[in-house]
């Protein structure tokens, strides 16, 4: 049976990885590369790399990194940030990238998700939602949350399957940084209206709100995070151990040098 | 040296990186004395099994794969690569594949069973069948140990060849090999530390 999926997001600016990090035994521990390497030997089954560079010259960095990356770690990469057209899917694929996650891109214009997915397949599509909770009801919100794009979340879900999206992250902003677990309430609602594969995003701070997440929700596929990996609150073996032991069906790898 | 057959089918990135990363020397080449040259070949390929066959036939390489197979080099299809290796295929419509393998490609859909998401996408256990020697491209993998998936079809009527398994509401083709001609429908590129012994086992072949 298909494992649950434990995913560390990297956010890279100028080259580097913003989000605090605090690792014992990496020297370098702000370099994308490294820091890919350790996730992958510590049994990460995927890694996003989202690049928050606005300067071309930054552009350039982030995809000699991610060439870089993609040439010493062999699991499966998703890229997101900046994917505003088909030729930033092509610039970002031929370094390596397997998945390409639009956000604000798609929602300006949403037959990039169409174009894209003609192009590359469904499974290389990853629609990527930042959503939170206005008047009772889930609202798209655009720009790294700061923008209200008055967007139904459901709708833009199912909108944005049916133009060919393979996959949904859910970030919700209502629990995002809070580490008091996952919104299960929004990530419900989204399994339900959609078939295709849902990562959880948003509010993980223990091992625990990872076995609620699965337990309760059977439907999604997976867990993303990002600080609490960074700063080793929770480190991926022992969080996959107690995954697997609570009954969820996980994927262990044999040398965890971590 | 190790050539890696280019037919305009696939980003082979992944490919090329993870061999070196093992100290494997590779080309991707799409002429046919480099691969009659070569001591091994590997198929690749995504996309769908008709452009894929077509492609492979317009660029006159499915000949050259088939006889050098014949000859008895060590052929390794990866995903639509493996597909390709079999009889026939039924992606939008019948088309013929290589021959070298028995058996037919077809959707998942009708046989996983309700509930199953479409495509088989993400990191699932391998099994071997216990009835058979193991192949040598698994000789340092053991049963259960993970490798990554992205597929809609697959190979079946096949079970003579079946060299390793996938449980997915049925048990799906993972692998399949009749002597030199050896196929895996998952990505060894991108299945972290499990897939590059599996190619450095092919290397070695």
């Amino acid at each position: 049976m298909i494992t649950k999926r434990i995913i560390p997001c990297l956010d890279v600016k100028d080259g580097r990885v913003v989000k605090g990090v605090n690792f014992l035994g990496l020297a370098d521990v702000s370099s994308p590369v490294k820091l890919a390497s350790y996730y992958s030997a510590c049994g990460a089954d995927e890694l996003v790399f989202y690049d928050i560079t606005a300067s071309a010259e930054g552009r350039q960095l982030f995809t000699e990194i991610l060439t870089e990356t993609a040439s010493t770690v062999f699991i499966p990469l998703t890229v997101g940030g900046g994917i505003n057209s088909v030729s930033d899917f092509d610039r970002v694929l031929k370094c390596g990238a397997d998945k390409v996650s639009v956000n604000s891109g798609a929602l300006r214009d949403p037959s990039l998700i169409r174009d894209a997915a003609r192009k590359y397949g469904d499974q290389c599509v990853v629609l990527s939602i930042d959503a939170k909770r206005v008047d009772g009801r889930f609202r798209v919100f655009a720009k790294g949350g700061r923008e209200d794009t008055g967007l139904d979340l459901i709708e833009w879900v199912k909108r944005g399957v049916a133009l060919g999206a393979g996959e949904i992250v859910l970030n919700s902003i209502d629990t995002d940084g809070v580490k008091q677990g996952f919104d299960l309430e929004m990530l419900s609602a989204v399994c339900e209206a959609t078939s295709v594969p849902v990562i959880a995003s948003g509010g993980a701070g223990c091992a625990a709100d990872f076995i609620e997440l699965f337990k309760t929700l059977p439907k999604v596929d997976a867990g993303l995070a990002a600080s609490i990996f960074h700063f080793g609150d929770v480190k991926i073996p022992d969080l996959k151990r107690a995954l697997c032991e609570a009954g969820i069906t996980m994927r262990m790898i044999k040398e965890q040098p971590c | 040296m190790l050539a890696i057959v280019d037919y305009g089918v696939g980003n082979l990135f992944s490919l090329k990186s993870s061999l070196a990363h093992i100290g494997v020397e590779a080309c991707v080449t799409g002429d046919a004395d480099t691969l009659r040259r070569a001591q091994r070949i590997i198929l690749p390929g995504v996309g769908a099994f008709g452009d894929a066959a077509e492609k492979l036939r317009e660029s006159g390489l499915a000949s050259v794969v088939v006889q050098e197979a014949e000859r008895g080099k060590p052929l390794l299809g990866i995903c639509l690569g493996m597909q390709l290796l079999f009889e026939k295929g039924f992606e939008y419509g019948e088309h013929a594949g290589l021959g070298l393998l028995p058996g037919a490609v077809r959707p998942i859909a009708p046989i996983i069973g309700a509930g199953l998401k479409v495509p088989h996408i993400g990191w699932n256990a391998l099994s071997f069948p216990e009835s058979k020697t193991k192949s040598p491209l698994f000789a340092q993998v053991d049963a259960g140990e993970c490798v990554y998936f992205v597929h809609s079809y697959a190979a079946m009527e096949c079970d003579a060849v079946v060299t390793a398994t996938a449980e997915y509401g049925v048990q799906l083709t993972a692998a399949a090999g009749l002597a030199n001609v050896m196929g895996t429908q998952f990505h060894p590129e991108k299945s972290g530390d499990v897939g590059l012994r599996i190619l450095k086992a092919f290397s070695a072949l």
